[in-house]
């Protein structure tokens, strides 16, 4: 039998054997990039995403693992907000707080790894609105940057923390 | 999908079968700087072609219509005129403009650096303005990106043709409102003069310039600048946060297989074959829809699914032939000190002799840099479809998109004009995408199997099978006299030359040529004035030299150059009982090294002082220390505030400090953001990286065989831009990364007295270290 998977909020019926890595049903069957490939070795945190909210490794999670579970995306981040706020007429037009955050301090360079970076932000403010430093360092310190953003992620963080802390 | 141009019986209907074949199969491209096609392409294109005179670009895409439908006579994928406006510059009837440029977007934002350039010369608003997708046959060929070019080099050339274009303009706006040229100004695309006004889309909309350069186009004055300088956001990052942006990576095309390289898991010595003794195609045999693909002594695998093609490279049983031939790595001291070199004296100035003899102090060190990887942290990827009587198609995230299409066709046994190549990013690269091997790979798979392949490196290739950064072993002799000036210094390095045969083609019989390499002069004493100076470049062979391949990585030879170089210079400040800073000025007559030791010593609050001359006791000691350095004509300078733990031997970079003289600030927050990047990745190189091996193979094949610096053990960081009007711009992509080694080594010698002669500084050598100490 198929597996189903919730991802974005749409219910999609997998074609990859239940063993494929989710990652790669995210790119090849349901077309979602925000996710990226870095080492198929959960080292990096390119490809995270949020299962039931928490933060996995998409790469060396078989699809089968995510079935029953809603899986968010980096594309579904500003719905993922919108949900938690009073709706509005324009509500999933606007970024989740955190990718707003990364525009304003203009995190990204090359951008890839960002995704991980993202979804692990997303996480850590969701079980806490007003981390400190370290906190924010302790968790992100699983997902690797080349481009050195480092500095910048750390207050991208705290600007979302702020934004979401006024919007609740 | 793209519904947009699918309108029937319109010539838009061949395009959009071609666009459908090239986008991702599931989402049509997004991000606004990756259409390959859009209404205005394709309303400049039919001009272009009806010009005649220059059949450019898209009729190229024939080549991914049906098979049989392209005409091979009307397709070009040579470079456009450089001395053409319409090569540059397209204007939209909606008062819009096209960039053609061909510099690339590397994550370093350079290509904002060049939108700014080219609206700052028209009189255009960051709004109205974008840049084409570089592709052969649409784009100039600028070159390289690499060598912090492209605001210093490819700069001058883009605002040389927004120049010509506007004038070009105010020529047809002066006809058209009877005004003189002299008496228009503008403001964003609004031509105003005698009291009436036209728009550049009024005057040109779509249609061509159909003009050359005149040459006599003036460019605006720099005191005239209203965008350039000023805080301009990347026009990329909006699609990059939201998941749109397409790498390379996400590109997917109808028909297309996926493949993977089969290799052994880690490159042994350059130019030395790689040999498959035996293949066992039964090992894979009960994975469906694998095609095993051999050409020469390449071995790789096709199919349908990507999980099945990754199972299948893994599965596969390959018996490779082993030479225990990579001596160098873990070895750098004893096996360059050993090697066989061509050595040539590159400068000579005065008598380091006499210099030296004239000298109240000398000191002489060797001093150590290691193989580094580039790390990318997505894996290089390319999709080829191969076409035996048409146009080649090629996606690559080269650094050079001309020079890579020539390697395609030239492994496919094609000529460079029956080869296209589409560039779309990856991940950031640092120097690694000089050449593209992946892209090489899957033209040999595509052309074995008749269909489009993506190949994506695994992990294991991309650590494995990098072309690193080089090692170096550098000696330096040098002294100083009573008074603290420095009467010789003499440098000498040995590195190997780089590498230019990627790994595909060695496989497919490239032979390989041996390479000289040559010793930095940039960063080899020339920041200081010296009577006295001498520098000896000792060469490697690249070839039997038992070394991995090695290419240019983030500001080539300068962090190692300027390891030993600042170092010694530290060396000599310390035996003067001077500040370093203060020794440093006092042996310095260039204006910009001094403005930026003072930038960096004011934002760091320097207090001089002589190094080490503090007393401290306990586990954790601290230091600072200076370096200054430079790359591509950029003139950088480098405080390090770290910690040491005497116990465990870990360095903590605290606070990195850095301030940048490029010349004139094209944009100060693009530069900011490069600098920042650079003391974070610099800190890493510095004390973290060192790509291992066996005599075999490179063994660092993963982030936890070759670690990067992380979140934790990042640094603060601070940065100064100096906005030097009176000097061109030179590059920001890499030179405040040189000096970061060295300026770390400055400050463990603060702290703790020690010189640490060899990075990176891992805590298994500074315990080394301290404990010979």
């Amino acid at each position: 039998m198929a597996t189903t998977i919730t991802v974005n909020g749409k219910s999609h019926a997998v074609k990859a054997s239940e063993n494929t890595p989710l990652l790669y049903v995210l790119h090849n069957e349901l077309g979602l990039h925000g996710p990226r490939f870095g080492c198929g070795l959960s080292q990096c945190g390119a490809c995270s995403v949020l299962a039931d909210g928490k933060e996995i490794r998409s790469c060396v999670t078989p699809v089968a693992l995510v079935a029953g579970k809603k899986v968010t995306t980096l594309e579904g981040l500003p719905a993922l907000w919108a949900g938690r706020k009073e709706q509005s007429a324009d509500a999933t037009q606007q970024l989740h707080p955190v990718q707003q955050a990364w525009i304003d301090q203009q995190v990204p360079q090359c951008g890839y790894c960002q995704n991980g970076m993202m979804i692990q932000a997303v996480d850590l403010l969701t079980k806490n609105d007003n981390p400190t430093d370290a906190q924010i360092k302790s968790a992100m310190n699983g997902h690797l940057c080349r481009c050195g953003t480092y500095p910048r992620i750390l207050k991208a963080v705290k600007q979302a923390a702020q934004t979401m802390r006024s919007a609740s | 999908m793209t519904g947009l141009l699918n309108e029937p019986g319109s010539r838009r209907r061949l395009v959009a079968d071609a666009v459908e074949r090239a986008m991702p199969a599931v989402e049509p491209l997004a991000d606004g700087l990756v259409r390959l096609v859009d209404e205005k392409e394709m309303s400049r294109l039919s001009f272009l072609k009806a010009g005649g005179a220059l059949v450019v670009g898209f009729t190229a895409l024939g080549a991914l219509t049906k098979a049989g439908s392209a005409n091979a006579a009307t397709q070009s994928t040579l470079a456009p005129a450089a001395n053409s406006i319409d090569s540059w510059i397209a204007i939209h009837a909606d008062n819009t403009a096209t960039i053609y440029h061909g510099k690339v977007e590397l994550g370093q934002g350079s290509p904002t650096g060049l939108l700014m350039i080219a609206a700052e010369e028209l009189d255009l608003g960051m709004d109205q303005i974008r840049s084409q997708r570089i592709e052969t046959g649409v784009t100039p060929d600028q070159g390289f990106t690499a060598g912090s070019s492209s605001i210093s080099g490819g700069g001058p050339q883009v605002r040389q043709a927004a120049a010509e274009a506007r004038l070009a303009l105010l020529t047809m706006a002066s006809q058209r409102l009877g005004v003189p040229v002299s008496q228009l100004t503008v403001d964003r695309g609004v031509v105003s003069g005698g009291g009436k006004t036209v728009t550049y889309g009024e005057l040109l909309g779509d249609q061509r310039f159909n003009a050359k350069f005149t040459g006599k186009a003036p460019l605006k004055p720099i005191d005239q600048y209203k965008l350039v300088g000023t805080r301009v956001q990347r026009v990329e990052i909006p699609a990059k946060v939201t998941g749109t942006y397409t790498y390379v990576h996400n590109v997917r095309v109808p028909g297309m297989l996926h493949g993977r390289i089969v290799r052994p898991q880690g490159q042994g010595e350059y130019g030395k074959p790689i040999v498959p003794l035996s293949v066992d195609e039964s090992s894979i045999a009960k994975l469906p829809g694998v095609k095993l693909v051999r050409v020469g002594n390449f071995v790789g695998v096709v199919a349908k699914d990507e999980y099945t093609a990754i199972q299948a490279a893994s599965q596969l049983k390959v018996k490779w032939q082993e030479s225990p031939t990579l001596t160098a790595i873990g070895n750098i001291g004893e096996a360059f000190r050993n090697a066989k070199t061509t050595d040539r004296t590159t400068f000579n100035k005065g008598n380091v002799e006499a210099g030296l003899a004239k000298a109240s102090k000398t000191f002489t060190r060797t001093y150590l840099a290691p193989f580094q990887t580039h790390g990318m942290i997505g894996p290089s990827a390319a999709i080829v479809d191969y076409q035996e009587n048409g146009i080649t198609t090629v996606f690559s995230h080269t650094q050079l998109p001309y020079s890579q299409r020539d390697k395609v066709a030239k492994i496919l046994g094609k000529t460079p004009a029956q080869v296209r190549l589409i560039r779309i990013e990856g991940s950031g690269c640092y120097g690694h995408s000089a050449y593209d091997d992946a892209a090489l790979a899957a033209a040999l798979m595509s052309k074995a199997v008749g269909a489009p392949v993506r190949v994506q490196y695994m992990r294991w290739d991309e650590h494995g099978w990098d072309n690193y950064g080089p090692a170096q072993l550098t000696d330096i002799t040098a002294g100083i006299d009573d008074k603290g000036n420095i009467t010789a210094f003499s440098y000498a390095s040995t590195q190997p030359g780089w590498m230019s045969t990627e790994t595909a083609e060695e496989q497919n019989g490239a032979v390989v040529p041996n390479a000289t390499g040559n010793a930095d002069l940039d960063n080899s004493g020339a920041q200081y004035a010296l009577a006295n100076r001498r520098v000896i470049s000792r060469s490697l062979p690249n070839v039997n030299g038992g070394v991995p391949k090695v290419v240019w990585m983030r500001a080539p030879g300068a962090p190692q150059a300027l390891h030993a170089t600042e170092q010694m210079i530290d060396e000599l400040a310390h035996a003067a009982g001077m500040d370093p800073i203060a020794f440093r000025k006092q042996n310095i007559d260039n204006y910009r090294w001094l403005g930026v030791l003072d930038e960096v010593a004011r934002i760091s609050n320097w207090q001089p002082r002589v190094a080490n001359s503090v007393s401290q006791t306990g586990n954790i000691r601290t230091g600072r220390g200076v370096a200054i350095g430079g790359f591509a004509s950029t003139y950088a300078a480098v405080v390090a505030e770290i910690e040491v733990n005497m116990k465990t031997g870990k360095i903590r970079a605290t606070h990195m400090y850095a301030a940048q003289d490029q010349g004139l600030a094209i944009s100060p927050s693009l530069i900011e953001q490069q600098m920042e990047g650079c003391l974070v990745q610099g800190t890493s190189r510095a004390l973290l990286e060192e790509v291992v091996s066996t005599k075999n193979r490179v063994t660092s094949l993963d982030w936890a065989s070759y670690p990067i610096l992380r979140f934790k053990d990042s640094p603060d960081v601070t940065v100064s831009v100096i906005d030097n009007k009176k000097e061109k711009s030179s590059g920001s992509g890499e030179p405040t990364t040189a000096p970061v080694p060295a300026a770390i080594a400055n400050a463990f010698f603060d702290a703790t007295g020690v010189r640490m002669t060899a990075y990176p500084m891992t805590p298994a050598r500074v315990r080394a270290v301290l404990a010979e100490a």
